[in-house]
C-alpha cells in the first residue's frame, strides 16, 4: 500500500526540506551557530544558543513539576478508586491533553502570570531568594511560568503511559508483596519500582512534547533572547522564535537561520520521541512475553 | 534476601509497622492531592473562559465580520469559516492516508515494513507542529510565492494522519479475526474483505478518530502562523492567506485592547465547547465498543 510508504517519504522529506532551506545558515556560521549567543536580525549575526538553553532549561523544569504528579495521578487512577470514579476522572485527564494550546497560553497570560507576579514569586523570592534562581523582578512572564504551563500540558500525557505500564505489571507480584505483609503503598512501591524503564519512557515522551510546544511557551515566557541563572526572568525558545519571526523575517539568511533552528528542534524531539518509543516498546513486549 | 529481611521485620518489630503504616498513609495522601492538582487547572480553565467569553458569545459571533478598534461587537466569521475550509483541505490529504496507513499495518502486518511504518508514524504524531508548518512553507508558500489556504489545510492534513492512523489500527484490532476468515473462506478477495467487511464494521470507531483528529487539528496554531498567514477580511480563495479562529485568538489575545480580549475568549470558548464534546462522543463509542468486546 503505497499511502503508508507515504507516511516514511513525509518525513524523509520534511527533513530533506529543513536541510535544504537551511544550507545559507549553515555555511556562513557553521557550528558557531549553537554556540553563539547573538542574535540580531539588524546586523545579520545569527546563534541559537539562547534558545536552546531557554528550550532545555523550561522543558525540563516542567518534567520536574509533571513527573511526581503524574505518577501519583496514575497510582490514584490504577490503584486506588473505584471504576465509579475513575472513568469521569480520566476522561477529565484527557480532556486536559486535548485543550488546544492557545487557550493554555491565553489562560496563561491572564491568570496564571498575574497570579505568578502577585502572589507565587514575591513568596519565592522572601523565602529563598539567597537562591540565584528566584533574583530578579517578578514580571509574572518568564521561564518558571512557561515552565508550569509546560507541566499541566504534559501531565495527561505521562500520566496516560505511567497508566499502561502500571497495567502491564503482572497483579501476581502485588499479590505476593500483600502475601508478605507489606503495606498498599509498600506493594504499589515494587509496581513503580518495576515499571521504571517504561515510566522512564514516559516522562522522555513528555519531554519531547515539552520541547516542541510552541503557542502556550510563546505566550507567556516572555520573549528575550538571553540567558540568566533567574527563572524570573524572561527567556526564549526554538519553537517560539520561530513563531515569532518567521513569518516576518527579513531577508534570505534571516529565514534560513530561523529553518536551522527549526532543523536543531526537529533533531532534538525527533531523538527523543524514538529513544522513548523504543524504550515504551521493548517495556511492554517484555511484560507481554511474561 | 531482601524480602527475607521483609519478613522479619514484620513481624518481629511492631514499631516499625507503624511507621511503615504511616508512610503508607502519607504516600496514598499524595497520590489523591497529585490527582487533585491535576484537575484543578481544567476547572479553572473552563470556568475563566466561559466566564470571560459569554458575554461576547452571541449570534453576531458567528455572523459579522471583526470590527476595527474601539467599536464594541463584531464576530469573527471570516475565522469561522477560514478554520472549516482549512480543516476540508486538512481532512482531504489526512484522512485517506491516515487510514489506508491504519489499514496496512494490521491486514497486512507482520513484516519489519509495518512495524517501521508504526514507529515512523509515533515520530511524526511528536513532531512539533511548529515543524510541520516550516515544511508547509517550504514546500508551498515558496514555490507559489505567497502565504495561502492551501498550505494551511496541508499543514494540518499532514498533522491529523498519525492520530487517524492511529485510531483506524485500534479499531481495526477490535475486529474479529473470525470475521475475516469467513470472508476469506467464501471466495471473497483480500482488499474487498478488508475493504466491505472488516472496514465496515469498524467504521464506527474510525469515524471518532476522524472526529479526534479533526478537534485537535481545529486547534493548532502555530502552523498555521506562516502558512494561512491569517486575514482581516473575507476571504474564501485558495490561493490567498486565509483567516482562521485559532490565529485570530492569538492575535487578539496579544493586542493591547479589551474588546479584542473579550472576542478572544468567546473563540477559545468555542475551541473548547468543540473540543469537549467531540471527546465526549469519543468516549461514550469508544465505551460501547469495549462493552461489546468483553
Amino acid at each position: 500500500m503505497i499511502f503508508a510508504c507515504s507516511i516514511i517519504l513525509i518525513v524523509l522529506f520534511i527533513i530533506a526540506e529543513m536541510f535544504q532551506d537551511s544550507v545559507e545558515a549553515r555555511e556562513v556560521f557553521g557550528w558557531k551557530f549553537i554556540f553563539s549567543s547573538d542574535w540580531d536580525p539588524v546586523k545579520e549575526k545569527f546563534g541559537a544558543l539562547p534558545f536552546i538553553f531557554g528550550t532545555v532549561v523550561s522543558s525540563l523544569l516542567a518534567l520536574l513539576i509533571s513527573l511526581p504528579i503524574s505518577i501519583g495521578v496514575a497510582v490514584f487512577l490504577n490503584e486506588l478508586v473505584n471504576k465509579a470514579l475513575r472513568t469521569p476522572l480520566s476522561f477529565l485527564i484527557e480532556i486536559l491533553a486535548a485543550i488546544p494550546s492557545i487557550i493554555y497560553g491565553f489562560w496563561g497570560i491572564f491568570v496564571l502570570a498575574p497570579f505568578m507576579r502577585n502572589t507565587v514569586q514575591p513568596l519565592l523570592q522572601s523565602t529563598l531568594g539567597f537562591l540565584p534562581f528566584f533574583k530578579g523582578t517578578p514580571y509574572g512572564t518568564g521561564l518558571l511560568t512557561a515552565s508550569i504551563i509546560l507541566a499541566i500540558m504534559i501531565t495527561p500525557i505521562i500520566t496516560a503511559i505511567t497508566r499502561d505500564v502500571l497495567k502491564a505489571i503482572p497483579t501476581a507480584q502485588r499479590e505476593a508483596a500483600y502475601a508478605l505483609g507489606a503495606t498498599k503503598w509498600e506493594a504499589i512501591k515494587m509496581a513503580l519500582l518495576n515499571a521504571r524503564s517504561g515510566i522512564l519512557g514516559a516522562s522522555v515522551l513528555g519531554l519531547g512534547r515539552a520541547i516542541g510546544e510552541t503557542m502556550a511557551v510563546t505566550m507567556v515566557i516572555g520573549n528575550r533572547a538571553e540567558i540568566s541563572a533567574s527563572l524570573f526572568e524572561p527567556a526564549y525558545t526554538m519553537a517560539s522564535v520561530i513563531a515569532n519571526e518567521f513569518a516576518e523575517a527579513s531577508g534570505n539568511l534571516h529565514v534560513s537561520s530561523l529553518i536551522e533552528v527549526g532543523l536543531i528542534l526537529f533533531a532534538v524531539t525527533f531523538i527523543i520521541n524514538s529513544f522513548a518509543r523504543l524504550l515504551i516498546y521493548s517495556f511492554t513486549r517484555k511484560t507481554e512475553g511474561k | 534476601m531482601e524480602e527475607n529481611k521483609a519478613h522479619t521485620s514484620v513481624f518481629a518489630k511492631p514499631k516499625n509497622l507503624k511507621r511503615r503504616k504511616i508512610v503508607n498513609s502519607i504516600m496514598l495522601s499524595l497520590c489523591v492531592v497529585a490527582a487533585v492538582i491535576s484537575i484543578l487547572p481544567l476547572f479553572y480553565i473552563f470556568f475563566y473562559t466561559t466566564k470571560s467569553g459569554i458575554s461576547s458569545l452571541n449570534l453576531d459571533f458567528f455572523t459579522q465580520m471583526p470590527k476595527p478598534v474601539g467599536e464594541a461587537g463584531g464576530g469573527m466569521a471570516n475565522g469561522i469559516v477560514g478554520t472549516l475550509i482549512l480543516i476540508s483541505l486538512g481532512s482531504i490529504i489526512g484522512i485517506p492516508v491516515g487510514i489506508l496507513a491504519g489499514i496496512y499495518v494490521t491486514e497486512y502486518s507482520g513484516g519489519i515494513f509495518s512495524n517501521l511504518i508504526k514507529f515512523v508514524t509515533d515520530v511524526l504524531s511528536g513532531v512539533p507542529s511548529i515543524i510541520i508548518g516550516i515544511f508547509a512553507y517550504g514546500v508551498i508558500v515558496i514555490p507559489m510565492q505567497g502565504f495561502s489556504a492551501l498550505a494551511g489545510g496541508f499543514a494540518l492534513g499532514i498533522l491529523m494522519i498519525p492520530t487517524i492512523t492511529r485510531i483506524t489500527e485500534e479499531m481495526l484490532k477490535l475486529v474479529p479475526q473470525s470475521l475475516r476468515e469467513a470472508s476469506l473462506a467464501l471466495g471473497v478477495s483480500r482488499w474487498k474483505t478488508t475493504l466491505q467487511i472488516v472496514l465496515r464494521t469498524a467504521s464506527g470507531g474510525i469515524i471518532t478518530g476522524i472526529l479526534l483528529a479533526i478537534a485537535r487539528a481545529a486547534g493548532e496554531t502555530a502552523p498555521l502562523l506562516f502558512t494561512a498567514f491569517g486575514n482581516r477580511f473575507w476571504s474564501t480563495d485558495l490561493n490567498q492567506p486565509i483567516a482562521s479562529l485559532p490565529v485570530q485568538i492569538f492575535n487578539y489575545a496579544i493586542s493591547p485592547f479589551d474588546d479584542w480580549h473579550k472576542q478572544a475568549w468567546a473563540g477559545a470558548l468555542v475551541l473548547i465547547s468543540l473540543v469537549f464534546i467531540v471527546n465526549l462522543i469519543v468516549r461514550i463509542v469508544t465505551r460501547d465498543k469495549f462493552a461489546n468486546k468483553v
